[in-house]
Formats: structure tokens, C-alpha cells, sequence
């Protein structure tokens, strides 16, 4: 089999496997990263939510938030895992699909 | 390592968008002179893998969550400037479409994961390497000091990032408008946690990556070696 073949594999494993990146903390009690605290959060952090945080941490709405469908919050962790493997392959799909079209209009012809 | 909007102000986040581009600029033109056309598919598992790296939230127990970039091991086999592209296209997309890291602190991110991680990564591995056969076990030593060496100086990057925040901008009652965390509690948050765990992760994948390579495909660690 070619390497890239045997590479591509790994990345699907490691989408079937990715959500244990969400078991794993939610076993062992860990919240989010540092730094990546919800408003809400913040407030039981500090005791206040910073004006400018306030104003900038709804600007953006993206689609799958923290690789999860909307509305599956609630759904526990079969589902949220499940939303999560598709979350990865969605991402990979697109990241792959920008990176050979980048490549592509970058890399040198012929060798 | 995500920074999310509303934890840096305009002049951070405006700051390293300015410093991005010209990178930005660079990677394209670099990557256009050095990249061959069959190293591309190598480009897009490398972004994939990054992507996907990042999604293994490893926990502290009781604390924190944090996980590898997988940036060294892209730049080890492909060269810093392609490493940049990579991890900046998984980047954007984790903002855009996933929430994660936010939009206005794209060019903060992209400046610690793509842009210092896989330099600093890159060049630790060429000087511990330097002259080392395909097949050494130096190779893989230095992956895996320069996997830990490049992401955690740029956890140390995102916490002096998190912690002037409170010195740029505050109200006159000193309620702090963006990261209310200064430089005191930011930079060993971020720092111990890496030197502590994510690093060593980062490590072990690089290192252990580069090893399988040496097996399957050992002219692929040279061809990182562009400049």
C-alpha cells in the first residue's frame, strides 16, 4: 500500500477515535482550556463579565459550535460524541479539499 | 490555545493581524518556489492531522483542558512556510465553522500555532539533527525536543498574549474590558500546564510519527529540509 494510503487511514482512525477528546475530560472533571471560558463562566470566575468580552464573544455565530449540532446540548454523550466524529470529518473535508486547492495553485508542475 | 473573541482587544488582535499577513505572504511565495506537486496530498494530511490533533482535549483532572497542535511534526516533513499554510487553513476553519478560537484573534492564533510553533519546532529539530542519518535515532530524539520546545513557547506566546490584556484596556474603576487575567496568572497558567502535559503529547506525537517515517518512507524527512 503507499505511505499516502496508510497515512489517510490514520486520519480516519483518528476521526473515529476523536471523541475521546471529549470523554476524557468530561471523566476526569476537567473544564474548559484556559482562556477559553464562556461569559458565563467568566462571571463565576471574577465576579464580573469584562465590558469588551461582553460585546465580542457573541460577534461570531458558527455553524457547529464547539463540535456540536445546536440544540443536541442536552442530548448526552452518545450523541455528542457522535455529533463530534462528524464535526471532524466535516472539518477535515473542507480543511483537505482548501489545502489541494491551495497546493495546487502553489506547488511546482512536473516533479 | 484557542483564543477566543473577546478575550484580546483591537490593538492585540489588530496587531498580529498585521504581523500575519506579511507571513502570510511569505508562506505563499516560499511555498510556491519550494513546494512540488507531489507533496501536496503530504500538505493535506498534514493540515488533516493537525485538525484533528487539536480535537484530542487531554484533561488535567479537576482542571484544565488542553491538547497537541501537531504543527512540529507538519513542519519536520514539509518545511516551516508549508506547515504554515497547513495549520492556518485548519485554523481559520476551526474558527469560522466550529467556534473554536475566534474570528478577531485569527491572526494571534496563526501567530502561535502556524507561525512560532512550527519555526521554533523546526529549527530545534534541524540543529539537533543536523547531519544525522535518515535512519538515526538523533531524528527522533530531536522531534521530539522540538515538539515540546516549539509548543510550548507558543503556550508562553498565547499567555503574555492573555495577560498584558488587563494593562491595555480598562475601565477607570479597573474592571479589566477583555482577559481580566495580567501577566502574573496567565503566563504560568498557560506555561505550566504545557511544560507539565500538552507538551509532552506534542512531543510523543512528533517523535513517534518521525519514527514510523524512518520505517516506511525515510526520504520523506528530507524533504522537509528546504532552507
Amino acid at each position: 500500500m503507499k505511505l499516502t494510503a496508510k497515512l489517510w487511514i490514520g486520519i480516519a482512525v483518528l476521526i473515529v477515535l476523536s471523541p475521546l477528546g471529549l470523554l476524557l475530560p468530561e471523566h476526569f472533571k476537567a473544564g474548559s482550556a484556559w482562556g477559553e471560558w464562556g461569559a458565563g463562566q467568566m462571571q463565576q470566575l471574577v465576579g464580573y463579565i469584562p465590558k469588551g468580552l461582553a460585546k465580542l464573544s457573541s460577534l461570531w455565530q458558527a455553524p457547529i459550535p464547539d463540535y456540536a449540532f445546536k440544540g443536541w446540548e442536552e442530548k448526552g454523550l452518545p450523541a455528542l460524541s457522535f455529533a463530534y466524529i462528524i464535526s471532524a470529518a466535516i472539518g477535515i473535508l473542507i480543511v483537505v479539499l482548501l489545502v489541494l486547492i491551495i497546493g495546487k495553485v502553489l506547488s511546482r508542475k512536473g516533479d | 490555545m484557542h483564543i477566543p473573541d473577546g478575550y484580546l482587544g483591537p490593538a492585540t488582535c489588530g496587531f498580529f493581524y498585521v504581523v500575519m499577513l506579511p507571513v502570510w505572504t511569505a508562506a505563499s511565495r516560499i511555498v510556491k518556489k519550494t513546494l512540488k506537486a507531489r507533496q501536496v496530498p503530504m500538505l493535506a494530511i498534514g493540515a488533516a492531522f493537525s485538525f484533528v490533533i487539536m480535537m484530542f482535549n487531554l484533561p488535567i483532572p479537576g482542571g484544565s483542558t488542553g491538547h497537541a497542535v501537531g504543527g512540529v511534526l507538519v513542519a519536520i516533513l514539509l518545511g516551516p512556510w508549508a506547515a504554515c499554510i497547513a495549520i492556518t487553513v485548519a485554523l481559520v476553519i476551526q474558527a469560522l465553522l466550529f467556534g473554536d478560537g475566534g474570528i478577531t484573534a485569527i491572526g494571534a492564533n496563526c501567530f502561535n500555532m502556524a507561525f512560532v510553533l512550527p519555526f521554533v519546532g523546526y529549527y530545534v529539530y534541524r540543529a539537533i539533527s543536523y547531519n544525522a542519518l535518515k535512519d538515526s535515532n538523533r531524528r527522533v530524539a530531536a522531534a521530539f525536543i522540538a515538539g515540546y520546545i516549539g509548543i510550548n513557547v507558543a503556550a508562553f506566546l498565547a499567555g503574555v498574549e492573555f495577560g498584558i490584556q488587563p494593562l491595555l484596556h480598562h475601565t477607570s474603576g479597573g474592571q479589566a474590558l477583555y482577559c481580566p487575567y495580567g501577566l502574573n496568572a496567565a503566563v504560568p497558567a498557560m506555561s505550566v500546564e504545557h511544560l507539565l502535559l500538552f507538551g509532552w503529547v506534542e512531543a510523543l506525537v512528533t517523535a513517534l510519527v518521525v519514527k514510523y517515517l524512518q520505517k516506511q518512507s525515510p526520504e520523506l524527512l528530507r524533504e522537509g529540509e528546504v532552507s
